[in-house]
């Protein structure tokens, strides 16, 4: 029985939905490696979940065969359950039942003998950081905890065959480098072979292999460096003194031979459409200090090279009617000694920080943290226990309602209606915002053209694609352009491809004075913003700008430090502390 | 292979009986939505009527209207309001103050002493069709009683050809308690066998732990056994509390033998069970399961089952769809059990029903569950 | 005004999603109408065709004309006669009968000398109200016979008769009782349905949220979301009142302007405890058993099968807080009884009551429990 772990060939499967046919997956080949540890890598709608779906045996594919170690999967899906491990995107932990019942309930399931279970759980439990929580009901813990705790349960009995379903979606950086240390240990230790979807594309490069895929098709499969190889010689990394990294990335996705900006650290890391170095003069005349430096390609870029499709970027950009000129030394948010408790519990604790006009500030920090918490309390959603808010001067859940009108809220779930289509929703809105008439018409317009979603207009929202969805909860938040926004998780489990979309429209945003507080648990996008906090367990652990954060994480090991090294060495510093207090 | 099956299967009851116990909401329909039930039913709902306002109008007071009037007063069941013209009584009726008139002319005393025809005008609201009839039997039985009555104080007696002597059997006191009370039994197994497991598998489903459950090895009858069996004896204790409560509380008779209330009891709570798997796997999501479980269980359980109303007077053809309702079956078996005690026959054929029922649901989850997500 | 236009868009939406969904849809329209058509026809307590056996042991004439009497009733039907004693109780325990009537040997013999011949009912209690409605008419019919015994004998019977009139349902028919019940009854359902499961939908999808940031204030939250509940209660108690007249020709005595205000009323009170119990519910499973758990006792402790006189004090102090309690009584009395607004008063604003401070609590909850 040895050999490859699935092979699957000429697999095809389609799906009815309202009427409609959508091809899923369209005759893919292909053959996992034994002990190594493969990434599916792909943008929403790829087919991600459906292939995983079919090696486990949950649906039936309309063509094609598959081999689940050696077990036909379409004849004899039992036995291929029997010795796989499969966790799902939204994994299946009873709320209910506690970590310790949690894991006796799927050993139970998986035939783990009685007397294996105590060490067992006992390395699980050690591994997975949770020992001290086994009694705590899985509802009451945080989203990295519960991840963590679902594939515990997937690897209740060793399986050969660990399928993870975007196992990282939604998790905080800390907790993500924990399941990637637990996913190479069975990989190295028990010889598991792993299939791994995932959305973030550094993750790919921790994969042995990566399987490209793309609405239903198969791009390509390789290892990380093998894919990035067409692109080396195309990646710049540009910067240029005096001015901001923000103009700087938005002038340079215009230029010509340009085919990605993003911005990086304090510099704008570009993707050319061919290999040759670019003459700074060309790229930007107007522009006198650029710099181009050329840099290693990653996976990333290779990605972006091969989806992105070269689009006219000023279209995208957001034209507002309103131009929000104003001092911008304004205090546009002030938060002081904010705290919030439940029961016994300080979701925030004394927390001060203000925001003034034209900003994008960031509110950084893992789940749990409080970020969401003090967002609601910003948005009137919830009362303060104690301390000072004010919103554009006022209190919003005292204000009058007409103060509301100047603010913009995108709440981290989608939630727009979604049974009412993408045009009613946006009427709604724009509706309950005052707009009628020819001004509510011409909003409407805008709309949907900036946003791409004319094609949609009549589709029922709940069946838009994520990354569509995204985008329809944004417009629906400008409707009335807003002053001041605030955008709770906005790019959570969207696709690279869409979050450099919705960078840009938040950058063309601030440009235009628009206030924009964001909360995030992507490190990297926490360049994005002027100013930020980086919360947790409900305290400010610093406030400033990103350059400043990154300098102040220098070490001789890591002269250049990420974002996310400078997040990990925090809160780090912060576990040391409490423990020699 | 079997030890594995069996920890699988331990271990999906183990879980579900935790999540009982942890949800209120399961607990308070199978042990408080009971008792709320047997109390209103028991105490709150009656078909017996007593103290009926009427009102009597005599135009001309007497000593023969006066001993017809008494005998109204005297009456258990009549409230009597006095008026001396049938235009105030008309209002107070018209008002719903009062539910029938008794009226006695002007010359009720003098065409009596004549011996001519003295009819008495009874007038009752109609509008409760039930109670009016009934109104109208007391009526009827207090007005014989006075003439027999009258006609001996006046030294001859009332020719009554043909008398008649009722025996009702099992309940001499024609209590409606006495047959609300166990067919309710059937309502609160309903709910629970239906609606909650519905809901609870729909949940499921919504949640996404079904996807997880099915990756395992676990067996489609071990998962369904699994839902069924913690289901089971949640039912089954509501129907040993139900019990219980009828007995002990509301003095309901329990004449049949406590074994065959247990077996039938079981039979009916698998057939609600399979119902109510049906209609989870047919809905996927809990405000749909709730809806069906609703219109499809417990309405008919309440109208079309024989609970209230008979189904003999139905006409034929909602008959033939109280055929398709299991909660008819078992009302029959319930009122049967408790009232009239082991009778074979109606046990047996009604029980016979429900098995037919319980293969049929059982064939159509069996089918309709598979491992896969489509 | 702009207030109006805020609402305005609520109501619409609130429409559009209510409508747009085929589930929604059918539980609004579909399972009202079966239920109309089952229930009416199977809600009933007058009985038809009850099944008699016949214990004759007389076989004189005067036992068969009371026996084709009894069999010419269309409420009874004669199954099957017999001739021993032993055969009483199987038929009874076996439900196969509901009444045995036992004429004895000497009732012709007792009949033509003058003397009272007794006729024996034996019945089957279990339900003790078909038992006490079947008692009911065997005693109509042999009332009927004794008198038309004496006058063949050239004998009078008593002086004093009863001339009995029923008032606004003159055949006593039990589904004329029932069905404005229906009515109220249906409304109710679906009305507290919409509403119960409005605000806690859309806590559960997060778009509650998304609605408390708008400019729109919780009062116009409020009242946007009661505006669907009116209406499509509005539009069902008018389909089945509809339907209750014209197919199952129910009278329509009374002024429909009572009726609609009565009705109006109902919705508002509905309405109000829907809002209020989604306000309280975190999930729509809360939401759905908050919702069921009103509306069993609400319908039992209305009067709608049961006559609230018969309940004890306690539980009729109780039923004052139960609006469907007034309203039947208004449906009820506008189409059988023919009542018009002056009569009708005291039911109106015991409504009207429930339904302003219902909705008051509901609009308090909103704004303070906002999370």
């Amino acid at each position: 029985m040895s050999g490859n772990p699935t092979t699957l060939s000429a697999v095809s499967k389609t799906f009815r939905s309202a009427g409609r046919k959508i091809t899923a997956l369209d005759s893919i080949d292909l053959t996992l490696q034994p002990g190594r540890v493969t990434g599916l890598i792909g943008p929403d709608g790829a087919g991600k979940t459906t292939l995983m779906r079919l090696v486990a045996g949950l649906l039936l594919p309309d063509k094609g065969a598959i081999q689940v170690l050696g077990i036909d999967a379409l004849t004899r899906p039992l036995e291929v359950q029997s010795s796989i491990g499969y966790m799902p995107q939204r994994f299946g932990l009873y709320e209910d039942l506690s970590v310790q019942e949690n894991l006796e309930l799927y050993a139970d399931l998986q035939g783990v003998p009685v007397a294996q279970r105590a060490t067992r759980f006992q390395e699980l439990m050690q591994m997975t950081g949770l020992s001290p929580f086994t009694q705590r009901l899985a509802g009451q813990l945080s989203g990295g905890m519960k991840q963590k705790l679902g594939l515990a349960c997937t690897l209740v009995r060793s399986p050969r065959l660990l399928l993870l379903d975007e196992p990282t979606v939604g998790v905080d950086p800390l907790s993500r480098r924990e399941l990637w240390q637990i996913v190479y240990h069975q990989v190295q230790e028990v010889g598991m072979s792993v299939l791994l979807s995932t959305a973030y594309l550094d993750e790919a490069e921790r994969c042995d292999e990566v399987i490209l895929m793309h609405q239903g098709k198969l791009l390509g499969q390789g290892t990380p460096a093998e894919f990035s190889r067409p692109v080396s010689g195309r990646i710049f990394q540009a910067s240029a003194a005096g001015c901001s990294h923000r103009r700087l990335q938005e002038q340079l996705s215009r230029a010509p031979g340009v085919l990605d900006a993003l911005i990086e650290g304090e510099a704008v890391r570009l993707v050319m459409e061919s290999p040759s170095k670019p003459e700074p003069e060309a790229l930007l005349p107007e522009q006198q200090n650029l710099q181009l430096t050329a840099v290693e390609p990653r996976f990333e870029d290779a990605f972006i090279a091969r989806l992105k499709r070269r689009r006219d970027l000023g279209g995208m950009a957001l034209s507002l009617q309103k131009k929000v000129t104003a001092n911008t030394d304004d205090e546009v948010i002030r938060v002081h000694k904010l705290q919030r408790r439940f029961g016994d519990f300080i979701a925030v604790n004394n927390i001060s920080f203000s925001v003034r006009r034209g900003e994008i500030f960031g509110l950084l920090g893992a789940n749990g943290a409080g970020k969401s918490t003090t967002f609601r309390m910003l948005c009137g959603l919830l009362p303060a226990s104690s301390g000072e808010l004010a919103v554009a001067g006022h209190d919003l859940r005292q204000a009058a309602a007409s103060a509301r009108g100047r603010i913009g809220y995108m709440a981290q779930k989608f939630s727009l209606y979604t049974s009412l289509s993408v045009i009613q929703n946006l009427r709604f809105f724009s509706g309950v915002y005052g707009l009628r008439g020819k001004q509510q018409k011409a909003r409407l317009e805008w709309a949907l053209t900036t946003f791409e979603l004319e094609p949609f207009r009549d589709a029922n929202a709940g069946d838009l694609p994520l990354g569509y969805k995204q985008r329809l909860s944004f417009a629906a938040a400008l409707m009335h352009e807003p002053e001041i926004l605030f955008l709770d998780e906005p790019t959570s489990g969207v696709d690279p491809l869409a979050r450099r979309e919705f960078w840009a429209r938040t950058n063309a945003l601030a440009e235009a004075g628009v206030t924009v507080l964001v909360t995030t648990h992507f490190m990297e996008e926490a360049n994005y913003c002027d100013r930020l906090v980086i919360m947790a367990e409900g305290e400010v652990l610093t406030e400033g700008t990103p350059l400043a954060m990154k300098t102040s994480a220098r070490t001789p090991e890591n002269p250049d430090p990420t974002m996310e090294d400078a997040f990990i060495q925090l809160i780090e510093q912060r576990q040391a502390q409490q423990a020699t207090a | 292979m079997r030890r594995s099956s069996r920890m699988r299967l331990l271990g999906m009851i183990r879980k579900e009986s935790l999540q009982i116990l942890r949800d209120p909401s399961s607990i308070s329909i199978a042990f408080v939505l009971p008792v709320v039930l047997l109390f209103l039913f028991g105490y709150g709902v009656s078909l017996d009527a007593k103290l009926i306002p009427v009102g009597i109008v005599i135009e001309q007071p007497d000593s023969a209207t006066q001993s017809l009037a008494g005998a109204f007063e005297r009456s258990e069941f009549f409230r009597p309001y006095h008026f001396d013209s049938i235009q105030s009584a008309q209002q107070m009726l018209n008002e719903r103050r009062i539910d029938g008139i008794l009226w006695m002319r002007s010359n009720f005393s003098s065409n009596l002493l004549a011996g001519q025809e003295a009819p008495i005008g009874v007038i009752i609201n109609g509008v409760d069709s039930n109670q009016a009839n009934i109104t109208q039997g007391y009526i009827q039985g207090t007005w014989l009683a006075w003439l027999s009555r009258y006609a001996e104080s006046r030294g001859h007696s009332l020719p009554v050809p043909v008398s008649l002597e009722q025996r009702v059997w099992f309940n001499a006191a024609l209590s409606s308690r006495l047959f609300l009370v166990p067919g309710l039994i059937a309502i609160i197994m309903t709910m629970i066998g239906s609606l909650l497991t519905a809901l609870v598998v729909a949940r499921e489903w919504e949640r996404g732990t079904m996807e997880a459950l099915m990756v395992t090895p676990l067996r489609i009858g071990e998962l369904l056994a699994g839902k069924l069996i913690p289901y089971f004896a949640l039912g089954m204790a509501g129907m040993l509390f139900s019990v219980a409560l009828a007995v002990w509380q509301f003095d309901v008779p329990l004449r049949g033998s406590l074994w065959l209330l247990m077996a039938s009891s079981a039979l009916f709570m698998l057939v609600a069970l399979a119902i109510g798997m049906l209609i989870s796997i047919v809905s996927k999501n809990q405000f749909v399961a709730g809806q069906l479980a609703i219109i499809v269980t417990f309405l008919p359980a309440f109208i079309l089952s024989g609970f209230l109303f008979d189904i003999n007077s139905m006409p034929e053809w909602v008959q033939l769809i109280t055929h398709l309702v299991p909660a008819r079956y078992f009302v029959a078996i319930l009122q049967t059990l408790f009232l009239a005690g082991d009778v074979w026959p109606v046990v047996l054929s009604n029980m016979g029903a429900l098995l037919l029922m319980l293969l049929f649901f059982f064939t159509l989850v069996w089918r309709k569950s598979h491992k896969h997500l489509e | 005004m702009t207030c109006f236009r805020y609402i305005l868009a609520l109501a619409i939406k609130e429409f559009l999603a209510l409508l747009r969904d085929k589930r929604s849809r059918m539980v609004i329209i579909g399972p009202p109408i079966a239920q109309l058509l089952i229930f009416g026809f199977a809600a009933t307590y007058d009985l038809n065709n009850v099944p008699v056996a016949i214990f004759d042991e007389d076989r004189g004439v005067a036992a068969r004309e009371l026996v084709s009497r009894i069999d010419g009733s269309p409420n009874f039907q004669v199954i099957t006669t017999i001739s021993h004693d032993s055969e009483v109780a199987p038929l009874i325990d076996n439900k196969e009968v509901l009444l045995v009537l036992h004429i004895g040997q000497n009732f012709s013999a007792d009949l033509m000398q003058g003397r009272t011949a007794p006729l024996q009912a034996i019945l089957d209690g279990r339900n003790s109200n078909t038992a006490m409605i079947a008692m009911n008419y065997l005693r109509t019919i042999l009332l009927d016979y004794n008198l038309s015994w004496l006058e063949s004998q050239g004998r009078s019977g008593p002086l004093v008769s009863l001339q009995t009139r029923a008032w606004y349902n003159e055949n006593l028919q039990s589904r004329w009782f029932i069905i404005p019940g229906i009515v109220g009854l249906l409304t109710l359902v679906v009305t507290l349905l919409v509403t119960a499961l409005s605000v806690a939908r859309e806590r559960e999808a997060g778009t509650f949220d998304q609605l408390l940031v708008t400019p729109l204030r919780p009062t116009e939250i409020l009242i946007g979301k009661a505006i669907p509940g009116i209406v499509i209660g509005l539009l069902q108690a008018t389909l089945i009142i509809v339907l209750m007249v014209l197919f199952f020709e129910i009278p329509l005595r009374g002024s429909v302007g009572a009726l609609y205000l009565g009705i109006v009323l109902f919705l508002l009170s509905a309405v109000g405890i829907g809002l209020m119990i989604s306000a309280i519910a975190a999930t729509q499973q809360q939401a759905v058993l908050g919702a069921f758990l009103f509306l069993v006792p609400s319908v039992i402790l209305s009067g709608f099968s049961t006559p609230i006189a018969n309940m004890p004090q306690l539980v009729q102090w109780l039923t004052y807080l139960n609006p469907l309690r007034y309203f039947l009584v208004v449906v009820r009395g506008v189409t059988l009884e023919g009542d018009s607004y002056a009569l009708l008063l005291n039911q109106y604003w015991p409504m009207a009551i429930i339904g302003v401070a219902s909705l008051a609590f509901a609009g308090w909850l909103f704004r303070n429990r906002m999370y």
